[in-house]
């Protein structure tokens, strides 16, 4: 005890002190960036994606969003969208946009999937955004409530996408698309993203289990079997109502004009 | 040139054709066969309504052009029960047309006017009676009798009181008071001003006092939509600006014009779109109406947050909520 005390004022200690704090220090500092260093050598390693997006984005987007994706006057910033809306924009053919019209419209895709996964990955690396997902991470069938699904939907999407997530129109010529035949993931980076007029779902108001709700509800709706024959569209009494004059008022004014035909 | 118009001469009936199967024996049974065989077609129609009603599984469909998938069973249904009734009508048509009597009958009009005689019998009656029973003289009993048929009328009228109980506040008021925290529709849960993005949306219902259940005609007044924007993109008075926290605004989802749930949001343009009447409204400038029938811009609620952090009501709404009726509270516009 009495060595320890003594080198305690020993001429030397305080350099030591220094260094061995230094290295202490150092060692907790590395260690406890240990984790976020795992991530990078995971982006380090799809940075060659980074850059072969990079170069698809200078070629194909960055006259209308910029050099940087920043944004320009007629389209808007790609910092922080993520990787989700990339894959939901690109990989529905939504983008590039095949000209200035009221919206962009679904088409086929102008990348494929190696691609849009590039750019994906070229937007999600300038800054933090919701990801993309795949259809086999969205377990929908084990996690999702068909039941709740219908609630959600008819609270949150029907006023746009129809109670039957036939799709609607909005305004000037804007419209909500149909959710019939939509990929899983692409309702799901929707509702993360927003794309275009349609607002986001965050995952504090409606939960990724309830979105999964919602997924396999429309699934379900999907599927469901035309229990009465044509279902005209399943947009209710419009295309009824079309139907019932046009093809029953005809019949019945064909009738009453046989009726009033004198027989031969 | 003769400026004679020349008499236009009456051509008189057309001559009555008949028809064949009244002159040809041969046609007469081919119209009788036509008429049975429209009959026989009936009752197959109801004899497959029956069949495919008992022996065709529901559950079994099959594809039809323009149709798409389609139950067989409600199918065969359809057309049985349609054969079963069209074909009545048609043989009933049939054999009225080509075999019923067909001969032409002309009924003379007749004058409306009684004849002047019978009309002057008639006024002489009335009078002479009727100067008899006193009609002229009692004046007390013409008023009373008037009195008496005047009021007989509004005893049905009471008892339309009886339809139902009167609206009374239940129309100008809602559940929003101060301090009412913002639920989460479906799921019931309070809402943080974090748990919203800029251009999210969420649709939200008061937190009704303990013990007071959910109703439906709550939920048609009480419905509230939440939007986020940038802060900087509202146009809106300073007063209305302090009913929104950090970008958040909050409006009643009843429209104004015939109470149709507005939520069509478009993050885009900020509007906001009622999918009945089109009546469109600008969330930068307080849900002004821009577009289509609302008389009125939808009734924002201020909204603030409490000690926990979750988003709460600062006031009730100041106007009511919805299209008008009769007795509506229109102090606050």
């Amino acid at each position: 005890m009495k060595r320890i005390s003594g080198f305690r004022r020993h001429r030397i200690a305080g350099p030591i002190l220094v260094v061995a704090a230094l290295f202490t220090i150092g060692t907790a500092f590395g260690v406890a960036s240990a984790l976020p260093s795992a991530q990078q050598s995971i982006t380090t390693g799809t940075s060659t994606l980074v850059s072969e997006g990079k170069a698809i984005f200078l070629r194909g987007c960055s006259s209308c969003h910029g050099l940087h994706a920043e944004g320009g006057s007629i389209a808007p910033s790609l910092i922080g969208v993520g990787s989700a809306s990339v894959d939901f924009q690109v990989g529905t053919g939504r983008m590039p946009m095949a000209d200035m019209s009221q919206q962009a419209m679904q088409k086929k895709p102008v990348y494929n999937a190696q691609e849009t996964a590039a750019l994906a990955a070229y937007v999600a690396s300038l800054a933090p955004g919701p990801s993309s997902v795949t259809n086999e991470s969205l377990t929908y069938e084990r996690d999702g409530n068909s039941a709740l699904g219908g609630q959600l939907f008819r609270t949150n999407c029907a006023m746009c996408h129809n109670f039957a997530g036939q799709g609607g129109a909005l305004t000037n010529g804007k419209y909500a698309p149909s959710l019939m035949g939509v990929e899983p993931k692409y309702i799901y980076e929707a509702m993360v993203t927003g794309p275009q007029s349609m607002p986001k779902f965050t995952d504090a108001t409606i939960t990724p289990q309830e979105k999964l709700s919602i997924i396999k509800w429309l699934q379900a709706a999907n599927h469901e079997q035309n229990q009465g024959g044509a279902s005209l569209g399943r947009v209710g009494p419009v295309t009824e109502g079309l139907l019932g004059w046009v093809l029953g008022l005809g019949l019945l004014i064909g009738a009453a004009a046989w009726l009033a035909m004198k027989a031969k | 040139m003769s400026n004679q118009v020349e008499r236009f001469q009456d051509p008189g009936l057309p001559e009555h054709v008949h028809r064949n199967a009244d002159v040809d024996p041969i046609a007469e049974k081919r119209a009788e066969r036509q008429v049975a065989v429209l009959f026989l077609l009936s009752a197959v129609g109801t004899v497959l309504t029956i069949a495919s009603y008992i022996f065709v599984k529901s559950d079994k469909y099959t594809y039809l052009p323009i149709m798409g998938s389609t139950n067989i069973q409600q199918l065969c249904l359809g057309i049985g029960l349609t054969a079963s009734t069209l074909f009545i009508g048609l043989g009933a048509i049939q054999w009225a047309k080509k075999l019923m009597p067909d001969q032409e009958v002309i009924a003379e009009r007749h004058e409306f006017r009684s004849e002047e005689a019978d009309r002057e019998d008639f006024v002489a009656t009335l009078k002479e009676n009727g100067g008899q029973a006193g009609l002229g003289r009692r004046s007390l009993i013409k008023r009373t009798m008037g009195l008496a048929l005047g009021l007989v009328g509004l005893s049905p009228l009471v008892l339309l009181r009886d339809t139902g109980p009167l609206p009374k506040k239940f129309l100008n008021t809602t559940d929003w008071a101060a301090g009412t925290k913002l639920l989460l529709d479906p799921a019931g849960t309070p809402i943080k001003a974090s748990d919203l993005e800029v251009g999210a949306v969420a649709q939200v219902l008061p937190e009704l006092p303990a013990g007071t259940e959910r109703t439906l005609e709550n939920t048609g007044k009480d419905a509230v939509l939440l939007i986020r924007l940038r802060p900087e993109d509202f146009n809106l008075d300073a007063e209305r600006l302090s009913w929104t926290h950090e970008g958040i605004i909050a409006f009643s989802k009843i429209c104004t014009h015939m109470g149709c749930a507005v939520a069509l949001y478009e993050q885009q343009t900020h509007h906001l779109l009622c999918p009945c009447h089109q009546s469109t409204f600008d969330v930068t400038r307080a849900a002004k109406v821009i577009f289509g029938p609302a008389a009125r811009p939808l009734p924002q609620l201020a909204i603030t947050v409490d000690a926990d952090g979750y988003l709460v009501a600062k006031q009730p709404f100041t106007v009511p909520v919805g299209p008008s009726f009769w007795e509506r509270n229109s102090s606050n516009g």
